[in-house]
């Protein structure tokens, strides 16, 4: 990395000077701590008996025979308390919150994912806990409202702009400004101002060593491909960056093209995004002629956001990662599809990179590894799936 | 001398804002000019953006309602050239990063330097990116303004140091909006600007009052006023120019008894 926080020719630091000291003082705990063995040690005691990782490395028998080509593993993210991935960094985050004697965490959430592992993380570690989602998206996961508010979290639903993810994040950049001295904002992906999106990839990355470890130990070797979906891009950079010096491992984001790459309603970034600068980071983004950022589109609220975070952009410009769009059709097949193979009900999220798998896994040979990144569980999920197919099922 | 110094060269200076387009172009531009005549010392114009993070509810729906009336940033620099022809206070922008980036940086600032806009402020763009748009704003002549927090401390000098136009001091923490109180040590702040640098410095964040504009000012070079005038705009719309008008000048009034 050429320049502090910077990925290639993306990241930086592009906040308000409010916030300029806080995030130097996030930059400074972070590089003290993570080399702090008892925050360490702290840490990997929560992952173990707190998350239950390692989370498993699951080898798709059914999947793998119905496809009829590479061998098909799955990790098993969805498995982690909270049942997802943002776990990993959410424990990591609001440990160092209370590490740098913070007593308040705030976070931005979409489906409500990020809210629950915060409001779950802070409910542990007796902090005060603010939660901020869009309008649209308390209306469409109103349990996962009442479960952060179960949680002990106070949940601000967000009027302002499209009243979705990047509404959410604008709110709780603007809520930080208002209040920086006892609190922390755990931003949830790997995206934003530096240092976060180097923390949250390093909180993150023990997704792909442990597929290292575990793969090794099964199969003797690395993986030929490694797929997982991408909205700000914390479960990819997770699972992708153990793998970044491995050339021969093929690193696959897959971006949610809600009714197509070439229909408005979409959030796939890498495809139709430009150059910009917004939420704090240069980086790729969906926006018009004049740079305002674009209303998007997915039937995944985790995936539906403008952007995409710094590092994955610098991977698609290198070409060391590839990005391929995922419609809803696809997507929402691919979730029925494992559900009725294995029995495992991926999130809509997840069942993009799932989608993906079931694309290329016939055409390769039986001797390959394909490594699916099962970042949450479908639960949440069913009752829009059932809408989607016309089923009328309100939570 | 330049336009921006010459602003704060006689008084304290008087900074009202407005967003562009906001309910209409022809309406932004009749309220600079009478913004002007009612004695306002040099103007802000915000340029709308979709997201704009450092705003409070009133300036993000004034945002929303330009945009939603098809102001654009080439609507807008047409409209400051219009209304160059008849104003000769220091207009700048207020603007995010993306819509100059977009538009192309060098293009953006050539286009300023063409249409009479003497500064930007960039809320996004703090010391340490500042890079980013500095060598353009200097080619071009046009002063790329830097902010200060109740939060800068130490790095107050700093930023100072290197400081253009005027430091825009924010009295409070926070996003833009009225306050009832600003209880920021806005004279040591003032201070060690004065420190590091010759540039003058102005408050804003908060103010709506004669009274806190008189405080404000008398601590610092001048106050800005944001969304008091926004709201009054938001209220009367096209019919907006005659409150303006007046609010200004009662302002206006207030720092000349300073």
């Amino acid at each position: 990395m050429a320049q502090k926080g910077r990925y290639g020719n993306y990241g930086g630091q592009y906040i308000p000077e409010t916030l300029m000291n806080a995030v130097q003082e996030v930059e400074a705990a972070y590089e003290h701590y993570k080399h702090d063995p008892e925050f360490v040690e702290e840490l990997e005691e929560l992952y173990k008996n707190y998350a239950g990782r390692p989370s498993l490395l699951y080898y798709a028998e059914k999947m793998t025979k119905d496809l009829g080509g590479a061998k098909i593993y799955l990790k098993r993210e969805d498995l982690n308390h909270t049942g997802s991935h943002k776990i990993n960094n959410v424990l990591g985050q609001v440990l160092l919150a209370n590490k740098m004697g913070k007593t308040r965490v705030i976070a931005e959430t979409g489906a409500g994912q990020h809210g629950v592992a915060t409001a779950t993380a802070a409910a542990l570690m007796g902090m005060e806990c603010e939660i901020f989602m869009g309008k649209e998206d308390t209306d469409r996961q109103a349990l996962n409202v009442f479960r952060m508010e179960l949680l002990g979290a106070k949940v601000h639903a967000v009027t302002s702009g499209t009243m979705t993810l990047k509404d959410a994040v604008n709110e709780t950049m603007r809520e930080w400004t208002r209040r920086v001295d006892d609190t922390l904002y755990v931003l949830g992906s790997v995206m934003g101002p530096h240092p976060f999106p180097m923390i949250v990839r390093d909180f993150q990355k023990i997704i792909g060593r442990e597929i290292r470890e575990q793969l090794m130990e099964r199969e003797g070797r690395l993986p030929d491909a490694v797929i997982a979906c991408v909205g700000g891009g914390s479960n990819a950079m997770g699972a992708f960056y153990e793998f970044i010096p491995y050339e021969s491992v093929a690193l696959i984001g897959c971006e949610a093209a809600g009714l197509g790459v070439d229909n408005p309603k979409n959030a796939a970034t890498i495809a139709n995004g430009s150059e910009g600068i917004f939420h704090g980071m240069k980086s790729l983004f969906c926006q018009d002629e004049y740079g305002q950022i674009a209303p998007v589109y997915s039937i995944s609220a985790g995936l539906d956001y403008p952007g995409i975070g710094p590092e994955h952009a610098m991977l698609h410009d290198t070409g060391r990662a590839t990005y391929v769009p995922i419609t809803d059709e696809e997507a929402v097949s691919a979730f029925e599809y494992l559900s009725r193979t294995e029995g495992i009900i991926p999130a809509v999220e997840s069942a993009h990179a799932v989608a993906y798998a079931r694309k290329i896994a016939g055409s390769m040979d039986k001797d390959k590894i394909i490594v699916v990144n099962i970042s949450g569980r479908g639960d949440k999920d069913v009752a829009a799936i059932a809408r989607y197919r016309g089923v009328e099922i309100y939570e | 001398m330049s336009r921006i110094a010459e602003a704060f060269a006689d008084g304290k200076a008087f900074i009202p804002f407005v967003t562009g387009g906001d309910p209409d172009l022809d309406t932004t531009e009749e309220l600079i000019i009478a913004m002007e005549q009612a004695g306002a010392d040099l103007i802000e114009i915000g340029l709308p953006f979709s997201d704009p993070i450092a705003e409070g509810p009133v300036i993000q729906e004034a945002n929303e309602r330009a945009l939603a009336a098809g102001c654009t940033t080439d609507r807008l620099f047409d409209m400051v050239r219009e209304v160059r022809k008849t104003v000769k206070v220091p207009l700048v922008f207020l603007t995010y990063m993306n819509p100059i980036y977009i538009y192309g940086k060098q293009r953006f600032l050539k286009r300023c330097r063409e249409t009479g806009i003497d500064g930007l402020i960039v809320p996004d763009l703090p010391f340490e990116e500042k890079q980013e748009l500095a060598p353009d704003c200097l080619e071009y002549g046009v002063d790329l303004i830097s902010l200060i927090a109740p939060t800068s401390k130490e790095r107050i000098r700093k930023i100072a140091s290197e400081a253009q136009g005027f430091v825009y001091c924010v009295s409070s923490l926070g996003v833009t909006g009225v306050r009832s109180e600003i209880k920021t040590d806005i004279a040591s702040m003032v201070a060690l600007v004065r420190e590091s640098s010759k540039v003058p410095c102005a408050v804003g964040f908060g103010i709506s009052t004669p009274e806190q504009a008189a405080k404000m000012a008398s601590l610092s070079d001048g106050a800005i006023v944001g969304s008091a005038i926004v709201k009054l705009v938001a209220r009367n719309k096209k019919d907006s120019v005659g409150p303006v008008s007046s609010y200004v000048k009662t302002m206006k009034d207030a720092l000349r008894a300073l």
